[in-house]
């Protein structure tokens, strides 16, 4: 459909959330109560490794409001391991102990404060460890061994063929290779070696994680602010040995999530307390424990790349090691897209990667809105500049030579590129002045990245209901974490059915209503989701003019809706008309289903790859040579988003997108010290202020109605992620001649490098 | 332990209520009154999500103890839009696409009321200043800035909206 024909989608229509959240009616998992409701705190352990010896809980049990004091051994559970990728983590510790903060003791209680309060009296006695708490101690020989056995989880296709090396704390190896290698970088002009370095991170979604629960007869009920409730509904029946119809998953708003909120973290937990204290059990945690539930990886690249002297990109080595914590989580999968993101969006012959998830004794590490690509981003984007210096090229110019071209394969086999990145580099350059003069302290840098959108072999359903009165209800998995999903897929809906925006309402996530979905994760609501958004729109509006078509005694492919009605000659139905004369005016609706299963979906583009979601970003940065502080002067960021369903909000995720990344580019890391986290809360743990907030701000949006995605969308919300730290770094190195490896560039780190340069500089 | 009688003016109600000493501000809004819009994260007076006004001065309610409200009125986000009409701040937020997730967006507007009830025409670095204690972890802050520069228009220029001419909250 041409863009000039669309009348919903392509307008930055309000929110369909703004109005609830300006006035303080949003509520959230945090705002649940239910009658009768108890609430659970929980003893989390000050080691990083131990083992058990006994647990003393008759002293807590005897507090005032407590209801039950609970060790895994009473917890009322089929089985105590979960895990999407193994199963590997224990609802409570179990037997041992593998990082600071785990949860090893549940306290319910009447109220928050009895239940704190009896915390005090938990007793845990345990005998300490030897810890690994770097990828590099857990890497080298003799260290303990994390996870001496490992249990498949099997619930992804592909973490199927998971390559974990036994005997080691390596849970994940990622390996790819293609062409001569030693021979390119025997014949290479120029050879580059260096290690990045990129730190942990907190999430910090300002909404901790929270779960409610309930269990009775019929099974068990769920409230909880996650990312993936069908997922975790899985894990819920095979922790409890129920059907899934037995179990339900709500969500409501949730409160940021940014992959934090992915995969099942307290859900089961809840449960189980619920089930053992007979009544409805909340259990919310503060800011400080949502740090210690969950983490983005610290993540080493080293890159060997050798290069022409014209600049062509010959080979490159990428060597990634993550440190993916105590407990697996997703960081398989992080791994192994990681490695595969590693080299960078460009054309090059020759290729090695090796790519390592790692146990430690650190919180456990998982989603991170990017996925592993801003750390990979961090070294490629920076090595990049580095090549243009040592060859004299333009960093523009280096790129736009080696970038992939639309239509042009990354890897051979996945969907090939679908998108120009060069031109959407050039635009991003230009629109932060790159041949501009520049005054003396500043800098300008460029970065781009990309990855594979929209989940590996994701499934989505949805189904639109028209009621009798012409409204109209969307059931989709989605969960509205703030990217404004809610508002998108209503924007398809109306688009397709030809009715007002104003007619759609989108019912929040439950598992026992809407249809199944895989979850809201790696941009690919609007894109998988709401391909299957569009087929249901189209089921039901097909329905609805075939009904249409009999009341006006016509024949349906002469029927359109528009505006929500429908015309044949001097007649015209609207379609409140249309089902109460097809069912009398007795009611009745119009069910519409939809689905996208990867396989049997033969798009354009075809292949792996839903789609490529590419990030640009360019920097211009001043730099005090004094302090070492680097502030951003500007910043721009472009995301190819195909066709923007609504401009404002992409447009609010990209920039959303790269505000969040100017924190570990300049300030923001997670500060531990033999596993101990020093900085869980926002004392000590910077994420950026307003005052951090660049001069100039901006996003492009790049569209081509390109992708694979309802009226040509491309997913978006990740991309503006990537490129912040290497823009920023390259600005910093353009301006002072001094270039970080290892992040955030606080002004130490900077100020550091710059005495360093000075004293080479004069000697 | 003792509590403490209290007579506090909430939205425009008045409450005779009975705290324990260590209860705190958040915890009487929320759990005694059912106030939910004022948002808990932090805990510890950094993020802003629990702003509400103590006689039109912002301060986060997770650090105060509701017995320091005694005689004294505050006002949350429930108390702004008069019936189904917004507060000058919240329509220009909703105008700007000024949130997100929507967790810190009833403290960022108490603290932009608060603002503009001090400073009627900020400056963008002073919005800036202003708002440093509050944190958007969704928006990147750009679209919120926007927003209160035009809540400050609206407000002090006759623009639409129940909040008047004087660059107050309306209260």
């Amino acid at each position: 459909m041409a863009a000039d024909r669309l009348t919903v989608v392509g307008r930055s229509v309000p929110r369909l959330d703004a109005r609830d959240k300006v006035t303080g009616a949003a509520r959230y998992v945090s705002d649940l109560v239910l009658p009768g409701m108890a609430h659970a705190k929980l003893w989390r352990s000050p080691v990083a490794h131990a083992r058990i010896i006994r647990v003393e809980t008759e002293r807590a049990a005897a507090a005032p409001g407590v209801l039950a004091v609970l060790t895994v051994a009473d917890l009322p559970v089929k089985r105590l391991y979960y895990g999407p990728a193994y199963r590997d983590q224990p609802i409570l510790a179990h037997e041992v102990i593998r990082y600071a903060g785990e949860p090893v003791v549940a306290v319910v209680a009447d109220n928050e404060a009895h239940a704190e309060a009896a915390l005090a009296l938990v007793d845990v006695r345990y005998d300490e460890l030897p810890a690994a708490t770097s990828a590099e101690e857990a890497l080298a020989p003799g260290a303990p061994l994390i996870h001496p056995k490992l249990d498949r989880a099997g619930h992804f296709r592909d973490l199927s063929g998971l390559r974990p090396v036994p005997g080691t704390n390596i849970c994940q190896h990622f390996a790819y290779e293609r062409g001569d290698l030693a021979r390119a970088f025997g014949e290479a002009d120029l050879v580059l070696e260096e290690v990045y370095r990129y730190p942990a991170l907190s999430h910090h979604a300002l909404e901790p994680h929270s779960a409610v629960a309930r269990v009775d007869v019929d099974g068990i009920t769920v409230w909880a602010g996650t990312q993936h409730p069908f997922p975790v509904r899985k894990d819920l029946a095979e922790i409890f040995d129920l059907p899934l119809a037995a179990v339900q998953v709500v969500v409501p708003l949730v409160g940021g999530a940014f992959g934090g909120k992915c995969y099942t973290k307290i859900e089961p937990l809840a449960a189980a307390l619920a089930a053992k204290v007979r009544k409805p059990v909340r259990l919310a945690l503060s800011l400080e424990e949502s740090a210690r539930t969950i983490t983005r990886h610290a993540v080493t690249v080293r890159l060997r790349t050798a290069v022409g002297r014209d600049g062509t990109l010959l080979a490159r080595d990428c060597q990634v090691v993550l440190d993916t914590g105590a407990y697996a989580d997703i960081g398989p999968r992080v791994a192994t897209k990681t490695g595969y993101r590693a080299p960078g969006p460009y054309r090059i012959p020759c290729l090695r990667i090796d790519s390592k998830c790692v146990y430690t004794n650190n919180v456990p590490a998982g989603a991170y809105r990017g996925y592993g690509v801003p750390q990979a981003t961090w070294a490629y984007e920076s090595q990049m500049d580095v090549i243009a210096e040592r060859l004299g090229i333009d960093p523009l110019a280096l790129r736009r030579k080696n970038l992939l071209k639309r239509g042009e394969e990354y890897v051979a086999g996945d969907t090939p590129m679908d998108g120009d990145m060069a031109e959407g580099l050039e635009q991003t350059a230009r629109a932060v002045g790159w041949t501009a003069p520049i005054a003396r302290g500043r800098g300008r840098g460029l970065a781009c990245a990309m990855k594979d959108g929209g989940g590996t072999h994701t499934v989505s359903t949805a189904v639109v209901r028209i009621n009798a009165d012409g409204s109209v209800v969307l059931l989709a998995g989605s969960v509205e974490v703030g990217q404004g999903t809610r508002t998108a897929l209503a924007q398809i809906v109306a688009e397709t059915l030809g009715v007002p925006f104003e007619t759609v309402v989108v019912a929040p996530p439950d598992t026992s209503i809407t249809p199944y979905d895989h979850g809201t994760s790696a941009s690919r609501s609007t894109t998988v989701m709401g391909l299957a958004v569009e087929a249901a729109a189209r089921d039901a509006r097909e329905q609805l003019l075939g009904l249409a078509a009999k009341l006006l005694d016509t024949d349906a492919s002469t029927l359109a809706i528009a505006d929500g009605s429908m015309t044949h000659g001097d007649r015209t139905l609207t379609v409140a008309e249309v089902i109460s004369g097809h069912y009398g005016l007795v009611g009745g609706e119009v069910t519409g289903v939809g689905s996208f299963v990867p396989g049997t979906w033969s798009g354009t583009l075809g292949g792996a790859t839903v789609f490529w979601e590419t990030g640009m970003g360019a920097a211009e940065i001043e730099v005090d040579p004094e302090t070492g502080e680097v502030k951003v002067v500007k910043y721009v960021s472009a995301a190819d988003v195909g066709q923007a369903i609504n401009p404002r909000e992409c447009a609010a995720q990209d920039e959303g997108a790269a505000m969040q990344a100017i924190g570990p580019a300049l300030f923001e890391s997670r500060v531990s010290e033999r596993g101990q986290l020093l900085n869980p809360g926002l004392i000590d743990y910077r994420v950026p202020a307003f005052t951090d907030l660049p001069g100039e701000l901006g996003s492009l949006l790049i569209e081509n109605a390109d992708g694979p995605g309802p009226f040509g969308a491309k997913g978006v919300g990740e991309g503006g992620t990537f490129c912040a730290a290497p823009a920023i770094g390259n600005a910093l190195a353009r301006a002072a001649g001094v270039r970080l490896t290892e992040l955030p560039m606080t002004p130490e780190r900077v100020w550091r490098a710059l005495r360093a340069a000075r004293r080479v500089g004069n000697p | 332990m003792r509590e403490i009688p209290m007579t506090v003016v909430v939205n425009g109600d008045k409450h005779e209520l009975s705290v324990p000493p260590h209860e705190t501000l958040i915890e009487c809004l929320r759990d005694r009154l059912g106030l939910l819009g004022v948002k808990k994260s932090c805990d510890v007076q950094v993020c802003g999500a629990c702003t509400v006004l103590l006689d039109d001065r912002p301060v986060s309610a997770c650090t105060v103890l509701a017995f320091e409200a005694r005689g004294k009125s505050l006002r949350t986000i429930e108390g702004l839009a008069r019936g189904d009409e917004l507060h000058p701040v919240q329509e220009a937020f909703v105008e700007h696409g000024a949130l997100q997730c929507g967790f810190c967006t009833p403290g960022m507007i108490m603290a932009t009321v608060a603002l503009l009830g001090e400073n009627p025409r900020p400056t963008a670095d002073e919005v800036k200043h202003y708002m440093r204690g509050n944190i958007c972890r969704c928006t990147g802050y750009k679209r919120i800035l926007e927003a209160i520069l035009d809540a400050s228009r609206r407000m002090s220029g006759g623009g639409k909206g129940n909040g008047g001419a004087k660059g107050t909250d309306g209260g």
